[in-house]
């Protein structure tokens, strides 16, 4: 099991080294003079070269990239062009706002995901399962914006039940915070409510197909008793990992639900920072998301190999 | 190419044709698709209004007799714009997915034939761009690439590439074990021609099935690209970037601003979504 995660471990930071080379280099095409632009045509061009020593632009690539990722590795994501205020002053409270909405989206998805992969299982290849299937397909395909305008015309504008701004008055309590989250959340729950759906399915026709299914019916145990003694706990297992390889679709969703929701996460600062061409900010926030996406990955790795004695057994082989 | 997927057999085809045309979800979202196409290439001709036109006197009007649809805050006419607001999504998000078909296709077929360090190095950079999300990578890409169309296709296109060019690779990796792969190394051909002439009319389907389901995303991306203002531009009546536009008067009570562009996306993407099914369901048989 260890050399299975220390597997992982390297891939992770291989695909993290990869991700900062992207997000580094993207950054080097963005034509023109640093601090030329911050400072406006008519600045001086001692303090235009002054600016732009002191924001290093003018040293090699390769070091640049140095510094970038060893002050990153050390919490220091460096300064907003715009603000001229370090961004992670600006990261840090919108993270958490994001991971809010991002809970709640997941405590909703994750439970009704499997319970339709579940229903869909259980009536394979019945009109049920071929509508949940198609349903989920359907709405995985959906942009967050479409589901979310429908969300705030039917439920906030026409119905009147929900808030149809995520900004909750300041001093909140939690439950009131939630109140404002449902809506937001909607269009995230039915972006992954397919896949979840999808891989719940899967594993559960495969373990009511399987050997210790048939004995378990034959032995004379309860139908119920097979599926949740039996059937589901073999079921879930890949679903976990699949949950975890959404956490990147989650935030892509995010950057639009919060620009559509005015809600001052992550996704709205990454949404400013390109509006703005605030690529410090930009990129910080991209190599942030990045290593959400890899410790997500990594946790359901750990997850997985701890319930699924096979992994153990394989690896150590 | 063509000679050699003509030497299929006939019957196969027929049948993956007489699938498609059973299939519920193959005819339905073809009909949807097909709707969109029409208006695209003759929307021009069949709305009432001209969908550029303004008409200040008329702002904001709700959906009447005249109006459909009503009216926006330059008091253009929302139906007109709806019927050609697919134009600009159905020309940029198919652009960007053949390119990343093409793409995905050339070194699906490079690292699933040769294998060796070039697979792993390029299946690690692959699952290393699969890490974020499209959206995200086109964002930064067109932040610093400028705005245009062609930009939307090439960054959509080439970040895409990688996630057709793993199917591609699965596919190609249980061909080369077979005999007429075998076969066409014993008369030496060189490895150009067993990848292009040999492997991949066999692999089609699953490539098709791919393109489909990807389709349904680029035009996902392309949308939302345009939503948030990094995709199509003013003054294409795009759905995405009319919703854009509008949607801050929703709490005002104007609903028709943005309603029928949203039920527009959500029918095409129903639509492509129903056929890669119908596609994925006729072709697994």
């Amino acid at each position: 099991m260890n050399r299975f995660l220390a597997r992982r471990l390297a891939y992770s930071f291989v695909t993290l080294f990869v991700l900062s080379l992207l997000v580094f280099f993207l950054g080097q095409i963005l034509p023109g003079n640093v601090a030329r632009a911050i400072l406006g045509p008519f600045a001086d061009q001692q303090a235009v070269d002054a600016l732009n020593h002191q924001l290093g632009v003018d040293r090699p690539l390769f070091v640049q990239y140095g510094t970038w990722i060893w002050h990153f590795v050390q919490g220091d994501m460096g300064q907003s062009y715009i603000y001229r205020t370090p961004i992670a002053d600006f990261v840090v409270p919108a993270l958490s706002h994001s991971l809010k909405l991002a809970a709640v989206a997941f405590l909703v998805v994750v439970p009704l995901g499997i319970f339709g992969g579940v229903v869909a299982a259980l009536n394979v290849n019945r009109p049920t399962d071929r509508i949940i299937s198609l349903a989920g397909l359907s709405a995985a395909a959906m942009p967050e914006f479409v589901t979310g305008i429908l969300g705030i015309l039917v439920l906030g504008v026409w119905l009147g039940w929900l808030p149809i701004s995520a900004a909750w008055p300041d001093g909140a309590g939690a439950l009131t915070q939630l109140y404002h989250l449902i809506l937001p959340a909607i269009p995230l729950v039915l972006v992954l409510f397919g896949y979840i759906a999808r891989m719940a399915r899967a594993g559960m026709i495969e373990a009511l197909d399987s050997d210790y299914t048939r004995t378990a019916v034959l032995k004379g145990l309860r139908w119920r008793q097979v599926i949740w003694r039996h059937v589901l706990r073999n079921a879930l297992l890949p679903t976990i990992t699949v949950v975890a390889t959404q956490t990147g679709y989650l935030i892509g969703g995010l950057l639009v639900v919060e620009t559509l929701f005015r809600y001052q996460g992550i996704g709205s600062l990454i949404f400013n920072a390109a509006r703005a061409k605030d690529f410090p900010m930009l990129q910080a926030c991209v190599l942030i998301i990045g290593i959400a996406y890899a410790v997500a990955t990594l946790l359901a790795d750990v997850f997985y190999s701890l319930l699924n004695p096979r992994i153990r057994m394989e690896e150590s082989q | 190419m063509t000679n050699v997927a003509n030497a299929e057999p006939s019957s196969r085809r027929q049948d993956v044709v007489a699938a498609l045309f059973q299939s519920g979800s193959f005819l339905t979202g073809m009909t949807l698709v097909l709707f969109w196409v029409v208006c695209a290439l003759f929307g021009g001709h069949l709305v009432p209004y001209d969908p550029l036109t303004e008409d200040i006197l008329n702002a904001l009007g709700p959906p009447s007799a005249r109006h459909w649809f009503g009216t926006d805050q330059l008091g253009r006419d929302i139906l007109s714009r709806v019927i050609v607001g697919s134009r600009d999504l159905l020309i940029v998000a198919p652009l960007a997915t053949i390119l990343a078909t093409a793409v995905g296709t050339v070194l699906g077929l490079f690292i699933g034939y040769f294998r060796g360090v070039i697979d792993d190095v390029v299946s690690r950079l692959i699952e290393a761009k699969m890490a974020l999300p499209s959206v995200i990578v086109a964002l930064l890409a067109i932040v610093a690439l400028g705005t245009s169309e062609t930009t939307v296709i090439i960054v959509i296109g080439l970040s895409f590439g990688p996630v057709i060019a793993r199917t591609v690779r699965s596919a190609v990796l249980s061909e080369r074990e077979l005999d007429y792969v075998a076969a066409a190394k014993l008369r030496r051909e060189n490895a150009i021609h067993i990848m292009f002439v040999e492997i991949l009319p066999n692999i089609l389907p699953p490539i098709l099935v791919e393109s489909s389901v990807r389709l349904g995303y680029a035009i996902f991306a392309v949308a939302t690209l345009s939503f948030i203002g990094f995709g199509l531009q003013p003054p294409s009546p795009d759905w995405g970037l009319s919703i854009a536009t509008n949607y801050s008067m929703i709490s005002g009570g104007y609903w028709w601003t943005v309603l029928f562009d949203a039920l527009a996306i959500a029918s095409l993407v129903v639509g492509v979504n129903l056929t890669a099914d119908g596609l994925h369901g006729a072709l697994n048989d």
